[in-house]
């Protein structure tokens, strides 16, 4: 610890240079001295290196911090590793060159020991806190208050007056109150607690129950009653706020629910909802869908994060063409005979689930999720909305949009719902019902191929993935209204957030069950769901 | 004498039913005799493996005959058989339960061990009374009964008819499958009910017993067919076709539609729970996995492979879609699904009327023929 001190009080009386030629030929030949056996001298490069002014220093040193940087054996190159395969896939630090795979052998780990990594640690802190791009700083600040200790705090206090950003500066604000909180001194007590009240961080409520903490005898063992009044209604003003955040966050994931099961709904909504045709084989051409990801990620290794964009097209194509050879072998000679044809698809759901088992194996496959993808987007300490949730709901409204502006103004939109309306009449007009039924039931089913591609990302890839989602498919569909688009995203809407506000007084899978016999019931009362087509040509 | 000239009556206009009985009635004398009194070096000898997997075939050409009822004579599409088949099996199941006593692997003479596992102090409510046999019986009756009455009280008072019944029922049976799936449930959840001992006091694993329970299970098929005949063959059962025919002609006559398609649902559901109550003590085991709607389908597909509509072509399709699935599951396992898929294809595009019907015409030609 005193070290660290010692070492913290050096590098702020350090005067920040402007890098200089020299100078990045200084941090090079320092960073490159990295692999060094001696933790001595590490700690002693490291220390120079933080006094640089260099953009990469921030990334090496964290790397450094985490266990993962290495030097090439032949050259003592410091290099990044990735795992590709069996092998390494390794990059200079300070070129970023790509030098090539490896086996593990080839490259070896720059150690570092527990001081060496508290070191680390608290340059590194500082140097975040010292960043331009105002979310490292604020990641920096989190990590930190995460975390609060005396030091950090202290830390907090120096970089605060510098700080502009007004986020950073709240959290800033919340980490010193929550070590002054501690300190003796009441009026500076007063003010932290006034600080935590307006914070929403998990820690500043637990430091305010603190305060409350009684002893064996029932009374309270702070004696400031005024601090006391003070940290309750703190509390309370906290409990409100996270109320408010958890009521945000519930929503957001009924939301994304929901916007899945649109894209599974959708393209069911096509094929059930204006051709009438009971497709069962629906959840098995998602799961094409999700295994064309899974081939295109094969094909594609080094290139995941468009892995997505080149599996979207090619999902729908496939998923589309299997539909139409669906309703070109079968479907058409079915219509008119809806149970025949649910019977007959579900045969098909059967052999296409055999056919993956057989070519893929019976097992799960794993899909990569895209780096852009991953991560979250944190409003603050309470609310954080995952990435890959928001990215469901634009897709899935993306799609939504798609189809309907597709049925609603082109041509092709015009003959399908005149085929659905009446065929004979759309017949004698000159539209090719049948060439219309296949390309309707292709478009259904490479909709369903897209909604596969969404689910590779969320769920589990294996042969069973159709069937968990169809009965959900068509309860979105048939609460919804059958043919009608608008209805289907209303019922998967609102299914989706019912299900999740739910979730929380029942568990999962009883807030399933609830929302089926919701649903089972529903049926009864409004047999052909929210927003059923009127006209004489619904019945029958 | 008086049975025969009831099965005479019954049978008069049923050839099929009849042969099929004749068939029934030979295997449920055969059976016994070469599993029990021929030795087993014989040739002849029948295994009591074999035995227990006739009888299951027959409990599942029981439930061919439930829903060949409601659908084949009043045209409900239930996709949800399989449910009310579990549901009696469960209670059976809860009986042999109660049955193993302090047997189990805790020793609980009040508990299964499920219960005791999960650190339950009592028994639930709705587990007491299943002790008793003629108790867990009528709930055998009463159970899938009730839910069916229920069920379709509300779906067919409001019309809810075609597709959209079938869609519903799968979801009823879905959603008691995630239903018994959970532990809380107090069914045994994922693992279900089994470790049973014995039934009336009999051993389960002995020959007699399984051939008894291989009896009971032609006797009850032949029981529930001759009554199904019999209910076709009546007046409600022409009232029932007429509705399948057409059910708003049907309505504007005068008949109260909703009620004739109640009881024969009902009716229909009570004989899927015995069904489901002979299969469970032949099997040893019930989990909720005999609620997913994929065994219901299933079952829709026996009955129109067999033939729906005419009752001894739901019992040939039960029993050979079954023997097939035994025998394709265990010499090429790969192969299995891609058969049941190519035949529900192959089925509803090429034999509407399921095997029977092709026979049927053949019959019919060269009738034709002859005149």
């Amino acid at each position: 610890m005193p070290i660290q001190i010692l070492y913290l009080l050096l590098a702020s009386l350090l005067p920040m240079q402007l890098p200089a030629e020299s100078e990045v030929i200084g941090f090079e030949a320092l960073v490159n001295q990295l692999h060094v056996n001696s933790y001595k001298e590490k700690e002693a490069i490291i220390k120079q290196i933080a006094t640089l002014k260099d953009s990469r220093k921030v990334t090496i040193l964290q790397t450094m911090q985490d266990g993962d940087l290495y030097y090439r054996q032949s050259d003592k190159k410091i290099v990044y590793r990735k795992k590709t395969g069996d092998q390494y896939r390794i990059t200079d630090v300070l070129s970023k060159q790509d030098l090539g795979l490896v086996d593990s052998g080839t490259i070896k780990k720059i150690k570092v020991n527990n001081k060496l990594r508290r070191i680390l640690r608290s340059v590194v802190a500082r140097l975040s806190l010292e960043d331009d791009d105002v979310d490292v700083r604020l990641t920096a600040v989190n990590n930190i208050v995460k975390n609060i200790n005396d030091s950090g705090a202290e830390l907090l206090r120096e970089s605060m007056p510098a700080e502009q950003d007004e986020d950073v500066r709240a959290a800033m604000k919340t980490g010193i109150a929550l070590m002054d909180v501690l300190s003796d001194e009441p009026s500076v007590r007063h003010e932290a607690v006034d600080v935590l009240a307006q914070s929403v961080y998990p820690a500043a409520k637990s430091r305010l129950e603190d305060i409350l903490e009684k002893d064996e005898a029932g009374n309270y063992i702070e004696t400031d009653v005024q601090l006391l009044k003070k940290a309750r209604s703190g509390i309370e003003n906290i409990d409100s706020k996270l109320e408010v955040y958890s009521f945000l966050e519930t929503a957001f994931f009924g939301l994304s629910l929901g916007s899945v099961l649109l894209l599974i709904a959708v393209g069911l909504a096509i094929t059930f909802g204006v051709m009438g045709v009971i497709n069962m084989a629906h959840g098995e051409l998602m799961m094409i869908g999700a295994y064309t990801t899974y081939v295109v990620q094969l094909m594609m290794p080094n290139h995941i994060d468009y892995s997505l964009f080149v599996a979207i097209p090619l999902a729908f194509v496939v998923a589309g063409l299997f539909g139409v050879a669906i309703e070109r072998s079968v479907i058409r000679f079915l219509y008119g005979r809806p149970l025949e044809t649910l019977l007959a698809t579900f045969g098909i759901s059967l052999i296409l689930q055999q056919m993956v088992r057989s070519i893929f194996s019976p097992l799960n496959r794993s899909v990569a999720t895209p780096e852009w993808m991953s991560g979250s987007f944190e409003v603050n300490a309470a609310l954080s909305l995952t990435y890959n949730r928001f990215y469901v709901i634009i897709f899935s409204l993306l799609v939504f949009f798609f189809l309907l502006a597709l049925l609603k103004k082109t041509s092709l939109g015009l003959q399908v719902r005149a085929v659905s309306q009446n065929r004979p009449m759309a017949k004698a007009m000159g539209v090719r019902s049948e060439w219309v039924d296949a390309l309707t039931f292709g478009l259904g089913s490479g909709i369903a191929g897209v909604a596969g591609v969404a689910l590779s990302q969320l769920t589990n890839v294996g042969p069973n993935l159709g069937q968990t989602y169809i009965i959900d498919s068509f309860m979105v569909v048939v609460f919804g209204g059958v043919g009608n688009l608008w209805g289907t995203f209303v019922s998967a809407m609102s299914l989706g957030v019912f299900n999740k506000f739910l979730e929380p007084s029942t568990g999962a899978v009883l807030a399933k069950i609830l929302v089926l016999v919701l649903i089972i019931l529903f049926i009864q009362k409004r047999p052909r769901g929210m927003f059923p087509q009127k006209g004489r040509a619904v019945e029958n | 004498m008086l049975g025969r000239l009831l099965f005479n009556k019954l049978l008069h206009d049923d050839k099929g039913g009849d042969r099929m009985l004749t068939v029934l009635l030979a295997v449920m004398v055969l059976v016994p005799v070469l599993n029990l009194l021929v030795p087993e070096s014989s040739v002849f000898h029948l295994s009591t493996y074999t035995v227990t997997l006739l009888g299951k075939y027959l409990t599942f050409a029981l439930l061919a005959i439930a829903l060949d009822l409601v659908w084949g004579y009043c045209g409900i599409l239930s996709l949800g058989h399989g449910a009310f088949f579990a549901l009696g099996g469960y209670a059976m199941g809860m009986y042999l339960m109660r049955q193993i006593g302090d047997r189990g692997v805790y020793g609980n003479a009040e508990l299964p061990d499920f219960m005791v596992f999960l650190n339950w102090s009592e028994l639930p409510w709705y587990w007491s009374g299943f002790d008793m046999f003629w108790f867990a019986m009528a709930m055998v009756v009463i159970v899938p009964g009730l839910l069916a009455y229920v069920f379709g009280w509300l779906a067919f008072r409001s019309r809810v008819t075609g597709v959209y019944l079938s869609i519903i029922t799968q979801a009823l049976t879905y959603a008691l499958m995630l239903a018994f799936f959970r532990n809380e449930m107090g069914f045994g959840g994922n693992n279900g009910l089994t470790d049973f001992k014995d039934i009336l006091g009999f051993d389960l694993q002995s020959d007699v017993t399984r051939i008894v329970l291989f009896t009971v299970s032609g006797l009850a098929l032949l029981g529930a067919y001759l009554l199904s005949r019999y209910i076709v063959n009546s007046k409600f059962g022409r009232v029932v076709v007429a509705i399948r025919d057409a059910e708003d002609r049907t309505r504007f006559i005068g008949y109260n539609v909703e009620q004739y398609k109640l009881w024969i649902f009902v009716l229909s559901a009570v004989l899927a729970g015995i069904a489901g109550a002979l299969y469970v003590p032949q099997v040893g085991i019930i989990n909720p996995g005999e609620f997913s709607p994929l065994n219901s389908i299933e079952l829709a597909i026996w009955v129109a492979i067999g033939g729906r509509g005419t009752l001894y072509g739901a019992v040939i399709g039960a029993i050979l879609v079954n023997y097939a699935k035994t025998y394709f599951t265990g010499a090429l396992p790969e192969v299995w699904l891609f058969a049941l898929g190519g035949l529900f294809v192959v089925v509803t595009l090429f034999l509407p009327r399921g095997l029977v019907g092709l026979f049927d015409k053949r019959r019919k030609r060269s009738a034709e023929v002859q005149t």
